[in-house]
């Protein structure tokens, strides 16, 4: 068991194209250590100094994990995540 | 180029308008690579803002699932500027993440007259294209 990972269109040249991939860890924080192991680079994509990037959606099992912890968000075998860039602008 | 129906750009423009001076924003989904636009989905601006647009992460959570399921893709994404010109601004161009995409601007600047351009932005470059307005498909 792992921990699915859904990436957007524009991430997956960070993955070779692959849609989803897995991971594993404890917390947001570090299943996206773990995944950048793998895809170098996709962490930088997600997170900054100040924690997870703005305009950056990242959701466990459908939840905005803004709402739950963040980065501190804990994660488990069997879970989902899914990224999604914001569609924002001015 | 873009080639959309008439109704979808009427409904955009409706949109656009209803919302004044607030920008509205929202998508035209269809089938998974035909690049052809067909189902409008206005959404709401979380930003609710005259200078700025977001889709509420939520609302955008529940949409892209939807297009998942139904082998669908944002072939659309437009959003209005309510002061200025039918044009990417720094920030959209920062921001856009869906290189695939017809990113549509109109303006609600003028009361009579509407701008409706469309756009690729790809890796920070904006390039505008030709819109060809159709009654249908066919």
């Amino acid at each position: 068991m792992a921990i699915e990972v859904r990436i957007p269109t524009i991430l997956r040249n960070l993955t070779g194209g692959d849609k989803a991939v897995e991971g594993k860890g404890g917390t947001l924080g570090e299943l996206f250590a773990d995944l950048d192991v793998r895809h170098p680079g996709l962490r930088d994509r997600l997170v900054d100094d100040k924690g997870l990037r703005k305009f950056v959606n990242v959701y466990l099992n459908d939840e905005d994990v803004r709402f739950l912890a963040g980065l501190e968000t804990e994660v488990a075998d069997g879970d989902n995540v899914t990224i999604l860039p914001a569609v924002a602008g001015g | 180029m873009l080639t959309i129906e008439r109704a979808l750009v009427d409904q955009i423009v409706a949109h656009a308008r209803a919302d004044h001076p607030d920008e509205a924003c929202g998508i035209v989904a269809g089938p998974a690579g035909s690049d052809r636009p067909v189902r409008f989905v206005a959404m709401m601006n979380a930003a609710r803002s005259p200078t700025f647009y977001e889709f509420d992460s939520m609302e955008q959570l529940k949409l892209w699932n939807e297009m998942d399921d139904r082998d669908e893709e944002a072939v659309v994404i437009y959003h209005s500027h309510t002061a200025t010109e039918a044009y990417p601004s720094r920030t959209d161009i920062a921001l856009a993440a869906e290189p695939g995409a017809h990113y549509v601007l109109v303006s609600t600047r003028d009361e009579d007259e509407v701008e409706f351009r469309s756009y690729r932005i790809v890796d920070g470059v904006v390039t505008e294209e030709e819109v060809t307005i159709v009654d249908s498909y066919a």
